[in-house]
C-alpha cells in the first residue's frame, strides 16, 4: 500500500504554505516528516488528510486518486499532538466512534475495540471517561482509535510530544510494533531528529514548506544532499564554517588545515564544511587529528557526555564527547575534528563531497 | 481539633447585609401582607392562610397559571431550535461574525416598553405595517383587540422577535469554543453532520443551553411590559398571564394581601420549576 503524492501545493492568501512536493510514502516502515516547528509537517498531514484544500496537484491512496474525496471517505486515522479524544464519551465508545460510524455491527466493534485495548494496555480504563485518564493514556486512547480503524493510512502528528520523557521512550518503542504488518501507511511528523534516527524507515526531510530531501533515514542522515537537510536532521546544531580549497588542501580561518584527498576534483575556492557534535572531541584521537582553538562558551553535562559551545570565527561550534571533560568557561581550549566526517558543501548548498564517513 | 477563627464572620457580613436589603427585607414585607387583611390608615388584620387557600382554590388563578405555562412552553419550544438553528448557521469567523453577532444584540438592545409600542402599532389593522398586510393584502381577519388567536400569535412572534438572540448568542459562544481538532477528529472518524451536532456540537453547547433554557423559561413566565403594552390582558382575559391578573389584584383592586400571597406563589413556582431543571441537567456532570 503507498501514499503517492503528485505535486501537492497549499497556498493560503496568496502564501505559499507548501510548496510543490512529490513523495511516495510506502507501508511496512515508519514514514518520518522531520523538520522544525514551522517547516510545513502538520500543513502536509493535513493536506494527505484532506482537511485543507490543496493549490495544486493529486494524491493517490493505493493507486486510488482520493484528490476530491472528502475527508470522511479517504478511510484514514490522524492522531494529534495534543489529545484529542470526545470528553462526553467513555474511552470504549471513544476508540468504537470511527467503527460505529461506519455501521459495524455490535459483536464486531466490540471484538476490534477490545483488541486495541489490550495492544495498548487500556482494557481497565474502558469505561472511564477521557478526564479521568493521564496523559499517556489519553494519548494510548487516541492511538486505539487509531489502530481499531484498520485504516489505509495513519497519520501521526508529533503525538508523543506533549508526553513526559519516559512515557514518551516507553511509547516511541512500542510504536513501530503497533502498526507492524497492519498494511497501513504510517505516516509520523516530528522535530526531533533522534526520533527519527530510533523510528528507521524512511524520512522526508522538511523545511519551509518543502521536502528537502527523502529516503531511507539512515542513508538521510550519513549522506544529505543539502548543506539546509544536514541542519534539519542534526540535534544539537551541526558545525558549520567557511573553508578555502587549494588542491587537496582545506584552510578553515587562520590556522586549520588539513589534507582532504577525496575532494581533490573539486574545483578550487570557498565552500562551506559542516560537522556533527560527536566528530569534534576535546582530545586528539587517532580520527580527531585536526586541531581547531575556540573559547569556551557555555558547557553542558548530560550523564556520560560533555558538550562544550566554543567560539569559532564564523560562528559557534558545538562539541560532544563521551566522558566528563573539566571544560572552564572563558579558556582557549583545543578543539579536533575529524576530517573524514566533515561535509562538503559548495556556496549554493549543494554536497560536493563527503557523506558515508 | 480545629481551631475555630471567628473573624471569618466579619467577611462573610458585608454579602449578608445586600442579601438582607436586596431580597430578605422585601421579601419579608411581601410575607407580611400575604397573612394579613389591609385597610386603610395602617389598620392589619391577621388572617394567616387564608389568602393562599383561596387563590390555589380559584378558577381564575388557574386559568391564568395554564396560559402562562402553555404560553412559556410554546416560547421555549420555538426559541430553542431556532437559535440553536442560527447559531449554526452563522460564520465561525471572518468580517461577518461581528456584522451578525450585531444584528443578533440589535433586539435585545430595545426597552421593553418600546418594543410593546412598536408591536402594537406594527399590528393595528388599519394603519400597521403587518395589520394592513394582513388584512388587505391577504384577506385575513387580523385584529389583537377582537382575536384572542391574533394576540397570543403576535405576542409569541414579537417574544420570538426579541429574545431568540439571546439564545442565538449563547449557542454561539458555545459553538466557537469548541477546538478545530474536534471537527477534524470527527471528520477523520467518517461522521456525518448529523453526527456531528448529536455528538460535538450538542454535548459541549450543553452548559450555555441548560442557562438559555433556564433565563428563557424565567423571563417568558414572568413576561409583563410588552404583554401590558401590547394587550393589556385581553381581548376578555385570553392574554392575562400571572403578572398581568397579580397587577390588575394589587393595584386595580387594591388587595394587597391576596396580591401578596399570589406573588409569593408566582416566585415559588418560578423557583421550584428553575431548581428542579437545573438539577436533572446538570445531574450527569457531578458524577
Amino acid at each position: 500500500m503507498t501514499i503517492a503524492l503528485h505535486n501537492i501545493s497549499k497556498v493560503v492568501a496568496g502564501q505559499t504554505h507548501i510548496k510543490p512536493t512529490s513523495v511516495v510514502f510506502e507501508t511496512g516502515h515508519f514514514n518520518v516528516l522531520l523538520g522544525e516547528t514551522g517547516a510545513g509537517k502538520t500543513s502536509l498531514i493535513k493536506l494527505m488528510a484532506g482537511l485543507d484544500p490543496m493549490a495544486t496537484g493529486t494524491i493517490e491512496i493505493d493507486g486510488q486518486d482520493v484528490t476530491k474525496l472528502t475527508t470522511q471517505k479517504r478511510n484514514i486515522s490522524l492522531v494529534h499532538q495534543f489529545f484529542v479524544n470526545y470528553p462526553h464519551m467513555t474511552v470504549f465508545d471513544n476508540i468504537a466512534s470511527p467503527l460505529k460510524v461506519a455501521g459495524m455491527a455490535k459483536s464486531e466493534i466490540q471484538g476490534r475495540v477490545e483488541e486495541a485495548a489490550d495492544i495498548l494496555q487500556l482494557r481497565p480504563m474502558l469505561h472511564r471517561r477521557p478526564h479521568e485518564l493521564s496523559g499517556g493514556q489519553q494519548q494510548r486512547t487516541a492511538l486505539a482509535r487509531a489502530i481499531a480503524k484498520e485504516s489505509r493510512a495513519v497519520f501521526l502528528d508529533e503525538p508523543l510530544a506533549n508526553l513526559d520523557y519516559k512515557l514518551r521512550e516507553e511509547l516511541r518503542e512500542q510504536l513501530p510494533e503497533l502498526f507492524a504488518g497492519r498494511g497501513a501507511v504510517v505516516v509520523y511528523a516530528t522535530s526531533e531528529p533522534e526520533e527519527a534516527l530510533l523510528l528507521g524507515g524512511a524520512t522526508a526531510l522538511m523545511d519551509d514548506g518543502n521536502v528537502v530531501q527523502f529516503g531511507p533515514t539512515a542513508e538521510i542522515y550519513r549522506k544529505p544532499q543539502t548543506l539546509m537537510a544536514a541542519k534539519v536532521f542534526s540535534d544539537p546544531p551541526i558545525n558549520v564554517a567557511k573553508v578555502t580549497k587549494q588542491g587537496s588542501t582545506l584552510t578553515m580561518g587562520q590556522s586549520a588545515s588539513w589534507n582532504a584527498a577525496k575532494m581533490k576534483d573539486a574545483p578550487d575556492g570557498t565552500y562551506h564544511i559542516a560537522v556533527r557534535p560527536h566528530h569534534v572531541t576535546p582530545m586528539p584521537t587517532p580520527a580527531n587529528t585536526v586541531a581547531l582553538n575556540g573559547k569556551v562558551l557555555v558547557t553542558e553535562l548530560s550523564g556520560s557526555e560533555s558538550s562544550a559551545h566554543f567560539a569559532m570565527p564564523d560562528a559557534d561550534w558545538v562539541s560532544l564527547a563521551h566522558g566528563v571533560h573539566p571544560y572552564q568557561v572563558g579558556e582557549d581550549h583545543p578543539f579536533y575534528l575529524d576530517p573524514s566526517a566533515c561535509l562538503l558543501f559548495a556556496e549554493d548548498g549543494q554536497i560536493v563531497a563527503g557523506g558515508g564517513a | 481539633m480545629k481551631t475555630q477563627n471567628q473573624k471569618a464572620w466579619f467577611f462573610v457580613l458585608p454579602v449578608l447585609l445586600l442579601v438582607a436589603f436586596n431580597a430578605l427585607i422585601p421579601m419579608m414585607t411581601v410575607v407580611n401582607y400575604s397573612v394579613q387583611e389591609t385597610f386603610g390608615n395602617n389598620i392589619f388584620f391577621w388572617e394567616g392562610v387564608r389568602w393562599f387557600e383561596e387563590l390555589l382554590n380559584s378558577d381564575r388563578f388557574h386559568a391564568a397559571l395554564g396560559r402562562q405555562f402553555l404560553f412559556t412552553g410554546i416560547i421555549l419550544a420555538i426559541e430553542i431550535p431556532l437559535g440553536i438553528a442560527i447559531a449554526l448557521a452563522m460564520p465561525r469567523s471572518g468580517p461577518w461574525v461581528p456584522v451578525c453577532l450585531v444584528l443578533m444584540a440589535l433586539p435585545m438592545l430595545i426597552p421593553w416598553n418600546v418594543v410593546g409600542a412598536m408591536w402594537n402599532i406594527f399590528a393595528l389593522p388599519d394603519i400597521g405595517l403587518l395589520g394592513y398586510f394582513m388584512n388587505t393584502t391577504l384577506g385575513i381577519d387580523y385584529d389583537m383587540t377582537q382575536n384572542p388567536f391574533a394576540a397570543w400569535a403576535t405576542i409569541i412572534t414579537m417574544d420570538v422577535w426579541h429574545w431568540t438572540s439571546l439564545v442565538v448568542l449563547l449557542s454561539y459562544a458555545g459553538l466557537v469554543s469548541i477546538p478545530d481538532a474536534y471537527y477534524q477528529a470527527a471528520k477523520i472518524d467518517g461522521a456525518s453532520s448529523w453526527s456531528v451536532f448529536r455528538y460535538i456540537q450538542l454535548p459541549k453547547m450543553k452548559q450555555v443551553l441548560t442557562i438559555a433554557i433556564l433565563l428563557r423559561f424565567m423571563d417568558s413566565f414572568n413576561i409583563y411590559t410588552e404583554v401590558f403594552v401590547m394587550t393589556g390582558g385581553g381581548p376578555g382575559n385570553s392574554t392575562t398571564f400571572l403578572s398581568i391578573d397579580l397587577v390588575k389584584i394589587a393595584l386595580g383592586q387594591f388587595d394587597l394581601g391576596p396580591a401578596a400571597a399570589m406573588s409569593l406563589i408566582y416566585f415559588a413556582i418560578t423557583l421550584l420549576v428553575s431548581w428542579l431543571f437545573y438539577t436533572l441537567m446538570t445531574k450527569d456532570d457531578a458524577k
